[in-house]
């Protein structure tokens, strides 16, 4: 098994060069300069000249890059061009926060998701199942930022419940920060809730009509157990896989969610980055996305050997 | 009787005795500020920050007059070449440190030489500084400069420790030390600003505000919703098609001032080979263009009359308006005139533009005007920084841009169209222009300045390498808790005197 992980983070190695690369290269390819950001109303060639070198832009593109390898490879990712930050301390900032509504919306999703799967599945072709269909296809079609706007309009401005946006730190306010966080992560979890509740469904239909469920049912078993015991544990596994590989998807959702409700998180960071074309942090934050995507896949199929014993027998 | 007087005595020494509850303000901003070292900035909602955090050595009145602040009093010599400034006694910086004559020469120089200044264009009249008494400064120029004083009332002019500076350098921002109303507590960007009062401010009384939090929030209806659901006591530039909502809220105020700077278009006139078009050529075409603009009804229906229609780099209500050049109305024929006179039929004519919602919007209602003279408008919208590039390097016929404006005329007009100007993208180019900014500049004598702006107007009103389309109000609404506060034309945000009833 160590082996198996050890090959798979080797192989994710060159993946991050190839990412590092297309990063730096593409956002070169953007248009607008970032120097002419910094200097704002000082726009002469002068003063446009001294930053560009203050900040080696001046070099040629290989020349920036392996000197910005060098210093990611130390854990120097330079500093923001906006606010003069270390990348390193924004990115050390703004990731837990992420996570945490990452790891919300989950619990969201899975707590809507699977039950309505299951449900759905046992009861194929009936008004459930039609019910939960449809409320997994609204769950889909619904934009976030609509979704989230409609909320902010309910929940915080007619009826007072909770903040319209915002962030508290759980270290610092834990009930605060759960008040703050509760509506993006449901707007966030809903649309996986949706993705999880169909793959539930189709798992436990493929797992239900099989042959050991007719023999479980035959023996006696109540409804109960069949369901949950023999069915819904062996449906399980492809989910938890998926749910893995969802949670990268999640980080990408976040970027839009975090712009409504004004969370101080990644995709907020990256938004705002690209937008001052502030490269360092572009950068830095493409970087660790793609190696936490890269993280997530690994974590999917390890998970998927561990509970399957076929395939940890082939590895 | 006695136990009556004992109670009521006793109460009425413990009431005054409790403090007043601590008065906490949440100001929603529409940006993220960037660095928080007024050398280094160049944000507008930076400069919103530092109207609590750092003072100037002079400010700006309801009517954009300057008012004393760090000096007192000011007078240029004779010959324009000096400007001797008297300095506050009793003001120290948050961290301690005496606000001195020093103090005041060490900014100065830190914001002409700093490597990663941005201060060093508003400050290039200036050849030195020096300490000429304990409390007086003097200021050396190359040339006269009567714009000087106005920019000492921004950025320029702001005063940060000398000793948190030398220590932190170009890292002064991480952690700004000033000796404004309040210091600076935490940042966390994309998040908050917090700042809270500074017990030894020379100006104390008038700060009843304990602690302030300023939040970025992007998204105009969040920004509006916090404030509804109490999150908020006050947000800056609430968008125009919520006015009528809030001024409907009972719970609810507003204030707006005109703000000091223009909405315009500028014109490709010899930037390069898109200069090279009859709009870019033919000073009819552009005339033309401007003539079958409808200003007022432009105001009216992107921002339900809260803008001010203009065609100047000054909004009406200022005394360097030229009044012999109203504000035009719409001329439909004459602008068919004018464009046969140059031999065009039709044109067609590509403007670039900012993609955000008001913007766009703006440019369509142009579209659609200008199409009845003979324009066939191809509209780019293009997302800022690429705008601005482009802007810069010459790639636009027509390119739509805002300025936040400044204080003294000469800020929203020198550098945009003298021949050299750092900012002037259409490379507009014309000596007696020139001769006549320089001479407006040069002077102190606001007569002369305003003859000199007059005329320079009336030939930028023929030549227009810029057309102006008017001027953007600032409209801030308040939770109806918070008292006091009065709404600026340089759109900032001053803590002076407000309150928060309980």
């Amino acid at each position: 098994m160590l082996i198996y992980i050890a090959k798979r983070l080797l192989i994710a190695l060159p993946t991050l060069l190839i990412v590092s690369m297309l990063v730096f290269g593409l956002q070169h390819l953007l248009p607008g300069d970032p120097v002419l950001a910094m200097a704002g109303e000082e726009r002469d060639p002068e003063t446009l000249a001294r930053i560009r070198a203050s900040l080696n832009l001046d070099q040629p593109i290989p020349i920036q890059y392996l000197r910005w390898l060098g210093g990611v490879v130390q854990g120097d990712f330079g500093t923001s061009l906006r606010t003069g930050e270390p990348v390193s301390a924004l990115i050390a900032q703004k990731l837990p926060v992420t996570i945490q509504l990452a790891v919300m919306a989950m619990i969201f999703a899975a707590l809507i998701g699977i039950p309505t799967g299951i449900i759905a599945a046992v009861n194929k072709g009936s008004a459930v199942d039609w019910a939960a269909n449809l409320v997994a296809l609204s769950g889909l079609s619904i934009p976030n930022f609509w979704l989230g706007i409609m909320l902010i309009l309910l929940v915080s401005v007619n009826l007072g419940w909770l903040p319209a946006s915002g962030y508290e730190s759980p270290f610092v306010d834990p009930w605060r920060s759960l008040q703050t966080m509760i509506m993006p992560a449901f707007v966030l979890g809903t649309g996986l809730a949706a993705t999880l509740m169909r793959h539930t469904r189709s798992a436990m239909l493929g797992v239900m009509s099989a042959d050991y469920i007719r023999t479980a049912r035959a023996k006696g078993l109540t409804r109960r157990e069949v369901i949950l015991k023999h069915g819904f544990r062996n449906a399980l596994l492809p989910v938890i896989t998926l749910t893995a590989l969802l949670f990268g998807e999640l980080l990408a959702g976040a970027v839009l969610t975090e712009q409504i409700f004004t969370i101080p998180g990644f995709g907020k960071l990256i938004v705002d980055a690209v937008f001052n074309r502030d490269y360092a942090v572009v950068q830095g934050v493409v970087l660790c996305t793609a190696v936490g995507f890269l993280l997530m896949n690994l974590i999917a199929d390890v998970l998927s050997v561990l509970l399957n014993p076929r395939m940890r027998a082939a590895l | 009787m006695t136990r009556f007087l004992l109670t009521a005595t006793a109460l009425s020494a413990l009431l005054t005795a409790m403090p007043a509850a601590a008065q906490e303000m949440r100001i929603g901003l529409q940006d993220d500020a960037d660095i928080l070292d007024p050398d280094q900035s160049r944000t507008f909602v930076g400069r919103i920050v530092y109207a609590g955090l750092c003072d100037k050595l002079v400010d700006l009145d309801g009517e954009a007059n300057i008012i004393p602040m760090l000096a007192t009093d000011w007078a240029y010599s004779d010959d324009g070449l000096e400007l001797a400034m008297n300095l506050r006694d009793g003001v120290v910086f948050h961290d301690g440190t005496a606000f001195d004559a020093e103090a005041v020469v060490a900014n100065i120089t830190r914001s002409m030489t700093l490597e990663e200044s941005r201060r060093k264009s508003e400050l290039s009249s200036v050849a030195s500084i020096a300490a000429t008494g304990p409390m007086q400064v003097t200021f050396t120029l190359t040339a006269p400069d009567a714009s000087l004083v106005a920019q000492l009332s921004d950025r320029a002019g702001m005063m940060i420790s000398p000793t948190a500076a030398e220590e932190a350098g170009a890292d002064f921002g991480q952690n700004p030390v000033c000796s404004g109303p309040f210091r600076f507590v935490e940042r966390i960007q994309q998040d908050r600003i917090v700042l809270e009062k500074f017990e030894d401010y020379y100006d104390a009384d008038r700060i009843n505000i304990d602690r302030v939090t300023y939040l970025p929030i992007p998204d105009t209806t969040v920004r509006l919703a916090n404030l509804r659901s109490g999150e908020l006591d006050m947000i800056e530039r609430l968008a125009a098609p919520d006015v009528a909502s809030v001024s409907q809220d009972s719970g609810l105020t507003m204030q707006e001032t005109v703000g000091l700077g223009y909405m315009a278009i500028y014109l490709n006139i010899g930037n390069g080979e898109r200069s090279e078009t009859p709009m870019g050529q033919d000073p009819r075409v552009r005339q033309a263009f401007s003539m079958a603009i409808d200003r007022e009804a432009l105001n009216q229906v992107v921002f339900e009359g809260t803008a001010v229609a203009g065609n100047q780099p000054f909004p009406p209500t200022s005394p360097w308006f030229n009044t012999d050049l109203p504000v035009p109305a719409r001329d439909v024929e004459g602008a068919r005139t004018l464009l046969a006179e140059a031999g065009i039929d039709r044109m067609p004519v590509e403007i670039q533009h900012a993609n955000n919602p008001v913007v766009t919007q703006m440019m369509q209602v142009v579209q659609a005007m200008v199409a009845e003279a003979g324009f066939d408008v191809t509209l780019r919208a293009t997302e800022f920084a690429t705008l601005l590039s482009e802007q810069t390097a010459g790639n636009f016929q027509l390119s739509r841009s805002d300025w936040s404006g400044r204080p003294d005329p000469d800020g929203n007009l020198h550098q945009f169209v003298t021949c050299e100007g750092g900012i002037n993208d259409p490379r507009y180019c014309n000596p007696e222009v020139d001769r006549l900014l320089n001479e407006a500049r040069a002077s102190t004598d606001p007569a002369v300045r305003k003859a000199a702006y007059d005329a320079a107007g009336v030939i930028l009103n023929q030549d227009l390498p810029v057309i102006y389309l008017g001027h953007q109000t600032y409209i801030f609404a308040l939770d109806d808790s918070v008292q006091g506060f009065q709404a600026l034309p340089d759109g900032m945000i001053r803590l002076q005197d407000v309150t928060i009833a309980e």
